[in-house]
């Protein structure tokens, strides 16, 4: 239910707020999403949807820092 | 998948059941709020790797799950009737009421549709005029706000053939209540990291100093839950008790604001009952008074249900934790995905369901 699945952005249209919406592939799948709850989404970023709307966009920076610690972990073994 | 496979990587899996096993050193019971998290602990095997002194408890966090009978029964009442397009998510065509499902309805011949969004309900409203177009608004927090966006737009587009059936739940009073529980065991939460993408953590900060119980927001991929579980039994054993963010990649302290604004703008708090649980206070969302002509339970007169659950199910106790599904009798035989008899069942999310597709052949 709660599900919700990591997408590229390939496109971004439409002017009203609410209905703001963009091109995301998933993996290849490329589906409709609602970006009205992200203003400063753009081309390239990749997002988290969930039915039909984009909630957040994956910060990579972060995404780094935890595959960096892991790495890390595993050097100290 | 970007974002997907690195988490699913069995070395780094590895590495952290390691960490865990020497990190452990006493019984700790820990409980995953979210049926999602559920769903891959029990797939992945994460609850056999990890030390046998780490006990997971399957929390209530899936929507399908806690759906009350009555909501069901109201669902089924206004999906029957002649002029209605009733929409909904998939997973909640199958949900038994007291006498039927959605989806036995639609094999009957009622006009049931599953929909991916809720915006394409008012979609389908505004190409059937004539028809009244019902949307079935089930979900926590993450669910919430595009919900909440679909009645904004219909309301804002003068749509009028529009209604929604809500049953939103919320996660913080659900935490709350289990920890007031005289019969809680849990000692540590992996917060639902796809309702903190919409909410942040804040709430969680009140929690965690009160209650002096860690609580570590989590993804949903095996390596995830496995840095999750780390996160929580670290502060376990150092005594600590903090509202830590495993899932940082997409979870904000502060949340996603847009997604708030549209969600308080619809919806206000109030008591929820909770399938297999009871009620719980300020647990969950209805329509404000302003977009009341959305609400279809007013428009359709189907308030004041009131439906017993049966006795054989103990799922209520599965959601807090105090039962495991295997505890139950009926588990696996009468009762089955198939014939799902409770909440549990029902949903691939639901504990019961989750071990009855991985767990069944090794019992
Ligand atoms: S196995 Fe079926 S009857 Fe037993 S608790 Fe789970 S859902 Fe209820």
């Amino acid at each position: 239910m709660c599900l919700a699945v990591p997408g590229k952005i390939l496109e971004i249209s439409g002017d009203d707020p609410q209905l703001r919406s963009a091109k995301v592939s998933f993996g290849g799948a490329i589906k409709t999403v609602n970006i009205s709850f992200l203003s400063e989404a753009k081309v390239g970023d990749y997002v988290l949807a969930h039915v039909g709307f984009a909630l957040n966009i994956i910060d990579e920076e972060e995404a780094n820092k935890t595959m960096e610690y892991l790495k890390l972990m595993g050097d100290v073994e | 998948m970007k974002y997907l496979d690195e988490y699913r990587d069995s070395d780094k899996a590895k590495l952290l059941v390691d960490a865990i096993h020497k990190k452990v050193t006493k019984k700790w019971s820990i409980m995953e709020i979210c049926g999602g998290q559920t769903h891959s602990i029990v797939k992945y095997g994460i609850d056999d790797l990890i030390s046998p002194n780490i006990n997971l408890i399957h929390g209530p966090g899936c929507p399908v799950c806690v759906t009350p009978i009555e909501k069901i029964d109201k669902a089924i009442e206004i999906a029957s009737k002649a002029n209605v397009i009733f929409c909904s998510f998939g997973d909640m065509l199958r949900v038994p009421g007291s006498n039927t499902d959605l989806l036995k309805l639609k094999a009957v011949g009622s006009d049931v549709r599953i929909v991916y969004s809720p915006v394409d309900a008012v979609q389908i409203a505004k190409q059937n005029p004539d028809k009244e177009v019902v949307f079935f608004a089930v979900g926590f927090e993450t669910t919430a706000p595009p919900n909440a966006q679909a009645v904004f737009i219909a309301h804002q587009q003068g749509v009028m053939n529009f209604s929604v059936l809500v049953s939103h739940v919320l996660v913080p009073p659900a935490i709350k209540a289990i920890l007031d529980s005289k019969n809680n065991l849990v000692q540590g939460f992996l917060a639902a990291g796809h309702v903190c993408t919409v909410m942040g953590y804040k709430e969680y900060e009140e929690i965690v100093s009160k209650y002096k119980i860690p609580i570590v927001v989590t993804g949903f991929e095996p390596v995830d839950i496995l840095q999750g579980i780390l996160m929580c039994v670290s502060q376990l054993e150092e005594g600590r008790h903090e509202a830590e963010n495993q899932y940082s990649r997409v979870v904000t302290r502060e949340g996603n604001a847009k997604a708030m604004e549209v969600m308080y703008e619809v919806f206000e708090i109030c008591e929820r009952k909770w399938r297999g649980i009871g009620e719980i206070k300020k647990s969950g969302f209805r329509l404000k008074e302003k977009y009341s002509d959305y609400d279809a339970e007013l428009k359709f007169g189907v308030v004041n249900y009131s439906v017993e659950e049966s006795g054989e199910c103990i799922s209520g106790l599965i959601l807090q934790g105090i039962k495991k599904p295997v505890d139950c009798p009926v588990f696996g035989t009468k009762c089955n995905p198939e014939h799902p008899f409770g909440a549990t069942m029902v949903s691939t999310e639901g504990a019961c369901s989750a071990y009855y597709l991985y767990k069944e052949k090794k019992l």
